[in-house]
């Protein structure tokens, strides 16, 4: 398990970056932290003639929390680590959905080297960023010789492992916009081994008014389809009480789930039981993410008076 | 693509720089050079072992600038200029066995010793970050790691057990060279 | 006294160089070697039409391509049959590399040596071999079906077909009050050892030797089949087990065709050749175990004893039978476990599918064997609402009917006699253990949090210690180490330390003296190798006598040195003295010396010695007729017949409700292996073969498609457990002292794993109330099984 010969480029400004991608057209790759790519070239299931490694390309390796007016969000750039994001205290506070979500992406040691605008542009079906960003509405900026676009989470995948991207263009950043009102979140998965890929994993976004009632819920799933599926969970349960409801009032929010959600088999579980997951999921995650938005809900409160 | 065309043909190499363990190494490599292999053969460390090259096992584990990564997922020019401690460097500066090697040792951590050199490192890197891990939390510190012969349970408590000595020999960090 | 270790849980002798990065593995060895890879075939089951190599020839660094008519003499040949049957009628083997027909995926088909092991890669990419494709036989059902055949010469796919009976079974079973009925399944798994197979070879022209390095169990007889494929004499041939990454059964087949390949490339080309198996190549082109399919069926009478057992079974031998039939003799004789069958019959089939071959991994066919016992067992305690232990405890043998004559044949071809054990006072520890009594309690208060909760027990019988032999040799130096060699291989159970505590205890010495090397033919000739919980048993015995010898030769020099009758010497902390004469001594290191009356002064031990030097009688040789010089000696231990291990284990498991995953809230083991050499290295061996057992119960599965690609093959979905997945083990010990060994042990290596799918399963069925008939049982296999069950709407079982 050797890896095919390829040319290494290592361009240091994204100027340089998208320059070379233009130049070595569709034999290129872009080469980030490596996790999803490297197995892939160890297996030679990929064999470009060109890599152009991009953890050097200044300025690429930032976290920030940016406020623009239309709303603040979580900007990592592409050379950032999982571990960088996860780790963040202000990417914590405004959007823990990122940690709670990157806790589950396979095991610390990978998030080390493993960037967060790698995984999305690698688009695996099972992986928990895009699911993420697909859930908050984020977006990826793109750049290339040509000029720079921002493709949002819908558009950027467009099946498995695949997406929109041009082999010219290179991911430079990721935007993950910070929910507006009194929102909570909670990421919920079953994987068969601590730190695999999800058989079902469910992210869900619980917004409550001033009367701590579920005002909307949306939620995005990982392994249960060939790109994140998003699902409105809003019209079981809203109005209900956010941080008093029964399992019960939770469970509607489930069964629309596992009536909406069409997954496939695998050899570690079958499309029923991933139906059914997704039910179970969906409850626990939403039920949870309902007490957080109340918490936060309490804490704002608290903060403003 | 025909065999003419095939960049193997004149497969270009590149000086590689690397500080590992203290000790400037430098190398000439192809791009394609695995910083595993580059470490075991172009450089003779072979304490760092190769047991999936996907990945998973975690026997690969090297700290490159203080953080645990997988070297068989990296190629060696990506790294040059860095600092790199393998199991080699996780001793003492006098060669005998740094904390967590002696844990290893007093709480029978391993068997074959395969899988060994990535839990060392690994949990080098954890304790100097987490003194004063719990039962759980040494079991999850362990968690990327494949081992085949001991069921964990030594490990768990070599994690525990290198803990204390490092805390009985003061914080322990300055035994690992960087 | 000289403070005796074994017993001891002494820190291991190996450690500090393996903690250290100084192990030696095998690709730690010739880092200048030329790299050795396989064009390996992608289909399942094809003839080979064609290999075209035009497109690799003109690949920088390429130095050879070897395809099957490129072999020469027995190199071409089948590899060999190694433990041939009666009952194994149609054994197959392959060819080093395949000849005309492939019949699985992963099997070598061209062999390429290159500069380097990515340059070899580039040059299999660019080979072109032509196949004809032909039916797939994938599964039991499929082969037994036999609507295609794995060797168009083997009818039926039936390889072996052996039956046992002891009494008859049948009619007892029909004659009995009760009768259970099962069809049980276990699927495939495998050894999977950190580190994957290898070879190193060497070949000196000059001195027409070679020398081989293999991360093999077996590296005496991996010599004795490289020469003899290579058709040289043993004596030119050295091969060397370095350090190993694990084996567990996968590395006691010899020769795999690469250990066959990379030396006689190296002779060939007159270069060093390395071939590192990488992990996808572990995974085909290896050898997996464990897949059975089972028929059982039970009479008892009211009190659940058993009447009579009746099993036929099927077992998947994979695409060749090089290891012959271990694996489901030892199923049908170990099945047995700790209990008296009544009338026994058993009847199995062996059938060959077009995927990887099947030969011992850890446990050996015993984890499927208990599996079949313990559901019969539970299914009886449920048939009559009796508790699971009670009949247990109903039909053990107890310990006064040791030992006891099963009236069947073992895997070694000896009678099945147990030779010792006390069934009921480990189960009695177990009970205790793990609370046995108070579980309901415990099930009541989970139930009223909305928890379940299930236990369930499992319990074993191991044959281990299998012969017919192995040796050690022992040597005083004369600076005091003493030098140990025995020729099994060591693939982490620690010999290095265990050996040496027999040692030191049976000599007098300190342990830290003591210097073990195993596996290398240039130490010790004759071996058999490390396998069926062996090594303790018959290296370690082996080297107690060797020992012997040298203690025995010690004391008749050191007396005439000291004027003493050697029975009145001790020897403690390394020197010999007259027991009860404080001064009348002479270090060991002397005696050493004293014991080669060529005595040039090279130390200054051997300056020292002179003084004890005696003239010597003129007119007898210096070395006497039944002597030899040096302080040193050699021992062979063979045993009669295996020894018998058992153990029994118990686990508690919780299954979620709703997502149905399953955690082993808690895993108890209670284990008798006799005499325990190093108690912390025993619960080591215990702890891994749990976590074995614990991947083949709820994780490991090889899942192959009908095409006969195996498709989970790599770590990230063939499911090996993490520190996550295996529970805290609690161990407890009862030691009944093997009466067929000097030392009293009995093997400890493989007992962890065998009872793991059995306990597990009993524990889910217990948390479920549902019947659990396979294994390994994933949560969306629950979920399924629960949702038949409400479907059925029948009583649950």
């Amino acid at each position: 398990m050797k890896p095919s010969a390829f040319a290494y480029h290592r361009p240091g400004t994204v100027d340089e970056a998208v320059a070379t991608l233009a130049g070595v057209g569709d034999d290129g790759k872009v080469l980030a932290g490596g996790q999803s790519l490297v197995p892939m070239l160890n297996m030679r299931l990929a064999a470009p003639a060109h890599l152009v490694d991009v953890n050097r390309v200044d300025g690429l390796d930032e976290v920030r929390v940016v406020d623009d007016g239309a709303g603040a969000s979580v900007r990592v750039g592409a050379a950032a680590r999982h571990t960088d994001v996860e780790h963040d205290a202000e990417v914590a506070a405004v959007l823990p959905l990122l940690r709670q979500a990157l806790e589950h992406v396979a095991h610390p040691t990978i998030r080390n080297r493993g960037t967060t605008v790698g995984s999305l542009v690698h688009a695996d079906p099972a992986a928990e960023l895009n699911a993420v960003l697909a859930l908050l509405g984020g977006s990826v900026t793109l750049r290339s010789t040509t000029g720079s676009r921002v493709v949002n989470a819908s558009e950027l995948v467009t099946g498995p492992m695949q997406t929109c991207l041009r082999p010219d263009e290179l991911a430079t950043e990721a935007a993950f916009p910070v929910p507006q009102g009194h929102t909570g979140t909670a990421w919920t998965e079953v994987s068969r081994r601590a730190g695999d890929y999800a058989v079902c994993g469910v992210g869900v976004l619980v917004t409550v008014d001033d009367e701590l009632r579920v005002r909307s819920a949306r939620a995005a799933y990982v392994s249960m389809g060939p790109v994140p599926e998003v699902l409105d969970l809003t019209e079981p349960v809203a109005g209900i009480a956010a941080g008093g409801a029964r399992p019960d009032e939770w469970a509607a929010a489930g069964r629309l789930a596992t009536a909406r959600l069409e997954p496939d088999d695998d050899i570690h579980a079958t499309a029923a039981y991933r139906g059914h997951l997704a039910g179970v999921l969906t409850a626990r995650a939403a039920r949870a993410a309902a007490e957080r938005a109340v918490a936060r809900a309490g804490d704002t409160t608290g903060a403003s008076t | 693509m025909s065999i003419e065309e095939h960049p193997g043909r004149t497969e270009t190499r590149h000086d590689v720089r690397v500080t590992v363990n203290g000790v400037p190494r430098t190398a000439t490599v192809p791009a394609r050079r695995l910083l595993s292999d580059f470490l075991r053969h172009d450089l003779a460390l072979t304490g760092t072992h190769v047991g999936c090259e996907h990945g998973v096992c975690g026997a690969c584990t090297v700290l490159v600038d203080g953080r645990p990564i997988r070297s068989c997922l990296q190629f060696a020019v990506m790294h040059d200029g860095a600092e790199i401690t393998t199991v080699e460097g996780c001793t003492r500066p006098d060669g005998e066995l740094g904390p967590v090697q002696r844990a290893f040792r007093d709480c029978h951590g391993l068997q074959c010793g395969f899988c060994t050199p990535g839990f060392v490192t690994t949990i080098t890197a954890y304790l100097d970050e987490h003194p004063r891990p719990s039962a759980t939390e040494a079991r999850e510190a362990i968690s990327g790691n494949l081992c085949r012969c001991t069921g964990y349970q030594s490990i768990v408590d070599s994690v525990l057990r290198a803990a204390e000595i490092r805390s009985d020999q003061g914080d322990g960090r300055g035994e690992t060279p960087q | 006294m000289t403070t005796r270790t074994v017993g001891e849980p002494i820190a291991r002798r190996e450690d500090p160089r393996l903690l250290t990065g100084q192990g030696r593995y095998l690709d730690d060895i010739g880092h200048d070697a030329l790299a050795a890879a396989f064009v390996r075939s992608p289909h399942a089951h094809a003839r080979i039409v064609d290999v075209d190599v035009t497109d690799a020839l003109d690949v920088d660094g390429l130095v050879a391509i070897y395809t099957h008519e490129d072999l020469p003499g027995r190199v071409g040949e089948p590899l060999p049959v190694l433990i041939p049957h009666a009952a194994l009628t149609e054994p197959r083997t392959p060819y080093a590399l395949a000849r005309d027909e492939v019949n699985h995926v992963g099997e070598a088909v061209v062999m390429v040596v290159a500069t380097g092991r990515d340059v070899a890669e580039d040059v299999c990419e660019r080979i072109r071999v032509e196949y004809d494709f032909l039916p797939p036989v994938v599964g039991i059902e499929s082969s037994r079906d036999a609507a295609a055949l794995v060797h168009d010469d083997v009818p039926g796919n039936v390889s072996a077909h052996l039956v046992q009976e002891v009494g008859d079974a049948r009619a007892a079973v029909d004659a009995a009050p009760h009768v259970v009925e099962l069809d049980l399944e276990i699927e495939r798994s495998a050894s999977t050892p950190l580190e994957g197979k290898g070879v190193h070879a060497r070949w000196d022209a000059d001195d027409r030797s070679l020398r081989v390095y293999t991360s093999t169990q077996a590296s005496t007889s991996v010599r004795a089949a490289v020469a003899a494929k290579l058709e040289l004499p043993p004596d030119r041939v050295e091969v060397i087990a370095p350090d190993v990454g694990g084996g567990f059964g996968v590395k006691i087949v010899h020769p795999w065709p690469e250990e066959v390949l990379v030396p006689w490339a190296a002779i060939r080309l007159g270069r060093e050749v390395k071939w590192t198996e990488d992990r996808r190549e572990h995974f085909v082109s290896a050898a997996h175990e464990r897949g059975q399919l089972q028929h059982v069926r039970a009479g008892f009478d009211d009190d659940g004893r058993v009447l009579g057992l009746d099993v036929t079974f099927w077992h998947d031998n994979g695409a060749y039978t090089p290891y012959g039939i271990i694996v489901p003799i030892v199923t049908s004789t170990q099945l047995l476990g700790p209990y008296k069958p009544g009338a026994y019959r058993v009847e199995f089939s062996s059938l060959y599918t077009n995927t990887v071959t099947v030969t011992p991994y850890r446990g050996a066919g015993r984890p499927q064997g208990c599996f079949a016992m313990e559901r019969t067992m539970d299914a009886i305690a449920a048939e009559l609402g009796l508790d699971r232990t009670v009949v247990r405890e109903r039909n053990f043998i107890q310990p006064d009917e040791m030992p006891y004559d099963h009236g069947l044949t073992f895997q070694d071809g000896r009678p099945l006699i147990y030779d010792s054990g006390d069934f009921p006072a480990t189960l009695a520890k177990l009970r205790k253990l793990v609370g046995w009594d108070e579980f309901e309690t415990y099930r009541d208060q989970a139930r009223a949090q909305g928890r379940r909760v299930g236990i369930g027990i499992g319990c074993y019988v191991e044959g281990t210690g299998v012969g017919p032999y192995e040796g050690g040799f022992v040597k005083v130096e004369t600076d005091g180490t003493v030098v140990v060699a025995t020729g099994l291989t060591t693939q982490g159970q620690g010999h290095q330390t265990v050996f040496a505590q027999v040692v030191a205890d049976e000599l007098g010495v300190g342990v830290d003296r003591v210097a073990v090397t195993t596996g290398d033919t240039r130490r010790f000739g004759y071996a058999v190798g490390t396998f069926a919980s062996r090594a303790a048993v018959m290296s370690g015995n082996a080297v107690a006598l060797a020992a012997r010898r040298v203690r025995e030769k010690a004391l008749r020099v050191a007396g005439e040195a000291l004027e003493a009758d050697p029975r009145d010497l001790e020897i403690v902390d390394g020197e010999v003295r007259v027991k009860g004469t404080p001064g009348a001594t002479i270090p060991l290191t002397t005696v050493a010396v004293l014991s080669n009356p060529l005595r040039y002064a090279f130390d200054a031990e051997t300056e020292r010695a002179t003084q004890f030097a005696s003239p010597g009688d003129p007119d007898q040789p210096p070395v006497a007729d039944d002597d030899e010089p040096g302080l040193q000696g050699t021992d062979y231990y063979s045993p009669p017949r295996s020894t018998f291990a058992n153990g029994m284990h118990a686990a508690i498991v919780e299954t979620d409700p709703e997502t149905a995953e399953i955690s082993i809230l808690r895993y108890c083991v209670v284990h008798d292996c006799g005499t325990l050499l190093n108690p912390r290295l025993v619960e080591g061996q215990i702890h891994g073969g749990v976590a074995q057992g614990v991947g083949g119960a709820l994780y490991e599965r090889m899942v192959y498609d009908d095409a006969g690609q195996l498709v989970n093959a790599s770590f990230m979905d063939f499911l090996m457990p993490y520190a996550t997945e295996v529970p805290a083990i609690e161990i407890d010990h009862l030691q009944t002292p093997s009466p067929l060994n000097p030392l009293g042990v009995k093997g400890a290596g493989e007992a962890g794993v065998i009872p793991v799918s059995a306990v597990l399963a009993a524990a889910i069925e217990d948390a479920e109330g549902i019947r659990v008939t396979r294994m390994p049982m994933s949560p969306s296999e629950l979920h399924h099984l629960r949702e038949r069950s409400t479907n059925e709407e029948g009583p649950r079982r």
